[in-house]
């Protein structure tokens, strides 16, 4: 394991430094970066309550988020995209790694360094029911950052609080009300009003929509565009629904169990991924169309669950449920690597793309039993 | 309701010729109303639809659209202390709201079943799985223990459980979100039932575990051949599930029919509502959604007439403010699609060619 972190630590900010002079934006436009980034919450038995594992949450990540573009990160349930999350506002730190904001080390500053930080990301919670105190008013809870970071804006705390009610699509005069007044996609707005409170420059949005009807969810990732125009944010969007994620986000990193396979601009990823996990991910995605329903032989099944983070599998972390495994894969962790112009990808055997273990052709026996099935349960259809 | 009001909601005669002889599951005019401290909240407000052996029906709305109290109506979950439920459910030629609740309760688990959205809520934590898939099983049947068991153990392999003889004495905080669902569909499977409803069945668990639980519902559909009540707020699900399709609103039916008509000719303005607020990976990138304005209204206080013409566009279409006086009822829009709407079908056929399908 130890191995494989030193190699993506030393190999990757170079990668994934040359990705970005060939982009449209400057090396100056990094906002955010993050380099072999890790989380491991330790497990504790025992009387003494000694360490016996750890979670491997996140495990060795590296990207950079640029001025004004929205990064997209999508996974399944357990795949550390939300405690990535909370790595890069710091409200957890780091068991390793940096993280870097507007050039400037952030991993292991305390509360009070912290606090100048604070101001420029933000975060929108998922969970609108449980991110705002039932016991304090809109205008309290809105106004709350402007005491914490005792600013006075220009014409005091109230008037500020009501024009960020306008900007989120609130009425003004709702300022006296309390949280339980208000629906879920109206809180939502109201937990967006208190992150844009500051004026920050990083939003971090963890499942912004997910707890909101449909109807609703449209409106809020409306808003949510509209601000970024008018304020020039910067966005990293967390969220488990992939169209929702490529409606809003210029790249996209896909996740699995703490690890980044593939880190994409949005057309790219969906129009040719290339890690097999996004392929098998997006081919999952139920399309609302009936006439399709004859047609869904590209469909490809993952067998099984998502293995455990406290020991995960050795070499590539899919080789498990991947239906091109071979020995390589069991042994050999596959660097991100950008192989094409704007798409990284850490796989042996990509998908749309020249393999690049190509004198490595024994399947493993699991990648076997998944190709079967695949092609049996296309032929079904 | 008066007879007219029946009538234009759909009478099975007038719904299609055919359904009220081969329907297994009938529901005429459902109305499920609870009285509250804030007024008669009117969950199901007149439903009526239909569900035959081997066929899907999808049911879709927002929260609060009353979708959820259906088929807890249908299965008689209600109690009568706090629900008032009226209207007729009739499964298998047998009517359940009149009927004896010990008489319902004989039939609900083996003539029909519910699968609900969140399996660790719904699964008793003190017990193993296998304990209450036997208990499941022998309530219905006059077996021992130690046959019940292997049937529970044959049901866990049917829903693809790894090591089923080891797991079915595991408790459900053991099992991942996707294997717990499976053990709920094993428990709600493992009496044969003929009719299936499944509430949400897939919003908890992630796409790639959502794929393999649709697929075998799919799969058991097709080998018991039940009748399939699927209710979801995801469209996509619904397409890929669903042969007909109830749209809900404010505990009414606004659209009903085939789903493939459905989707591809809407005829209600909150279907189109609903299409257009959702980003399709099956379509080219938008600029930006078009979502339905304001929030799913109160059941306490539903707006006058339309319950929809608050948030509708196109509410000053028909004339003399008739959106907001009188409830439009069920029309038929074209073979056995149904669709609640003032507006004439010229005009909502000319909305939805020229302004709302070539933005979706």
């Amino acid at each position: 394991m130890s191995d494989d972190k030193d190699e993506t630590k030393t190999g990757k900010p170079d990668a994934s430094g040359s990705v970005l002079t060939k982009d449209t934006t400057a090396d100056g436009d990094v906002l955010l970066k993050v380099t072999g980034l890790q989380k491991h919450f330790p497990i504790r038995k025992g009387l003494l309550q000694r360490q016996t594992g750890a979670v491997r949450a996140v495990d060795g990540i590296d990207f950079e988020v640029r001025k004004g573009e929205t990064l997209g990160v999508v996974g399944e349930s357990g795949c550390g995209k939300s405690t990535m999350g909370r790595l890069i506002t710091r409200l957890l730190e780091p068991s390793g790694g940096t993280v870097e904001f507007q050039g400037k080390d952030i991993t292991h500053l305390g509360t009070g360094d912290l606090r100048p930080m604070r101001r420029d990301v933000q975060m929108i919670f998922q969970d609108p029911y449980s991110s705002l105190n039932p016991r304090h008013t809109i205008g309290t809870i809105v106004g709350a950052p402007f005491k914490l970071q005792g600013v006075d804006p220009e014409g005091g705390v109230k008037k500020e609080v009501q024009r960020l009610l306008s900007v989120v699509g609130l009425n003004p005069e709702h300022y006296n009300r309390y949280p339980h007044e208000f629906s879920g996609g109206q809180r939502q707005r109201i937990g967006i009003a208190r992150a844009l409170a500051l004026n920050p420059k990083l939003v971090v949005a963890d499942e912004p929509v997910s707890a909101l009807d449909v109807s609703i969810q449209a409106q809020v990732v409306n808003l949510l565009d509209d601000l970024q125009d008018e304020l020039g944010l910067t966005y990293v969007i967390i969220a488990h629904d992939l169209s929702v994620v490529r409606h809003v986000s210029d790249r996209i990193a896909v996740m699995y169990l703490g690890k980044i396979v593939e880190l994409a601009e949005r057309d790219q990823l969906y129009r040719s991924p290339m890690h097999p996990y996004s392929k098998a991910l997006l081919s999952a995605v139920p399309i609302p169309d009936p006439k399709r329903r004859g047609v869904k032989s590209e469909r490809i099944l993952l067998k099984g669950d998502v293995p455990s983070p406290i020991a995960p599998p050795s070499g590539c972390r899919f080789h498990t449920r991947c239906w091109k495994a071979t020995e390589i894969c069991k042994t050999t962790e596959p660097p991100l690597v950008e192989l094409r112009a704007g798409q990284q990808v850490a796989c042996h055997h990509p998908e749309n793309f020249e393999d690049q273990q190509p004198q490595d052709t024994k399947l493993l026996s699991s990648a076997h039993e998944a190709a079967e099935e695949n092609t049996t349960s296309a032929v079904e259809k | 309701m008066s007879k007219l009001d029946k009538a234009a909601l759909g009478e099975p005669d007038s719904v299609a010729p055919s359904t009220a002889d081969d329907a297994f599951l009938s529901v005429r005019d459902l109305r499920i109303h609870f009285d509250t401290d804030d007024g008669l909240v009117r969950s199901v407000d007149g439903v009526s639809f239909d569900v035959r052996k081997g066929k899907t029906l999808g049911i879709v709305g927002e929260s609060g659209s009353g979708k959820s109290v259906t088929s807890l109506g249908v299965m008689g979950l209600h109690r009568s202390a706090r629900a008032k439920v009226s209207g007729e459910v009739w499964l298998d030629g047998q009517e359940l709201i009149a009927a004896d609740p010990d008489d319902v309760r004989r039939l609900r688990g083996r003539k029909m079943a519910m699968i609900f959205q969140d399996p660790l809520s719904a699964m008793h934590p003190y017990y193993t799985v296998g304990q209450q898939i036997v208990e499941a099983y022998r309530v219905h049947h006059d077996v021992s223990k130690k046959v019940a068991k292997q049937r529970a153990i044959e049901m866990l392999d049917r829903v693809g459980i790894p090591e089923p003889a080891k797991r079915v004495d595991g408790y459900p905080h053991e099992f991942s979100g996707g294997m717990r669902q499976r053990a709920m569909i094993a428990m709600a499977l493992v009496n044969n039932p003929e009719l299936l409803i499944a509430d949400e069945p897939t919003t908890a668990l992630d796409v790639t575990v959502q794929a393999q639980i649709l697929d075998l519902i799919r799969d058991l559909q097709k080998e018991f051949g039940s009748a399939v009540i699927m209710i979801t707020h995801d469209l996509g699900v619904v397409a890929e599930m669903a042969d007909d399709l109830l749209v809900m609103y404010g505990g009414r039916c606004v659209e009903r029919g085939p789903a493939e008509d459905v989707f591809s000719a809407p005829r209600h303005p909150y279907t189109w509502g609903l299409l257009g607020s959702m980003p399709r990976l099956d379509r080219e990138e938008t600029d930006r959604l078009i979502p339905i304005k304001g929030a799913p209204p109160s059941l306490i206080n539903l707006p006058s007439g339309c319950a929809f013409h608050p948030r509708c566009p196109y509410a000053d279409i028909p004339k003399d403010n008739v959106t907001r006086t009188v409830r439009p009822e069920l029309t038929e829009v074209g073979g056995s699609h149904w669709a609640a709407c003032h507006m004439t079908q010229e005009q909502r056929e000319r909305i939805w060619t020229e302004e709302i399908a070539p933005k979706l």
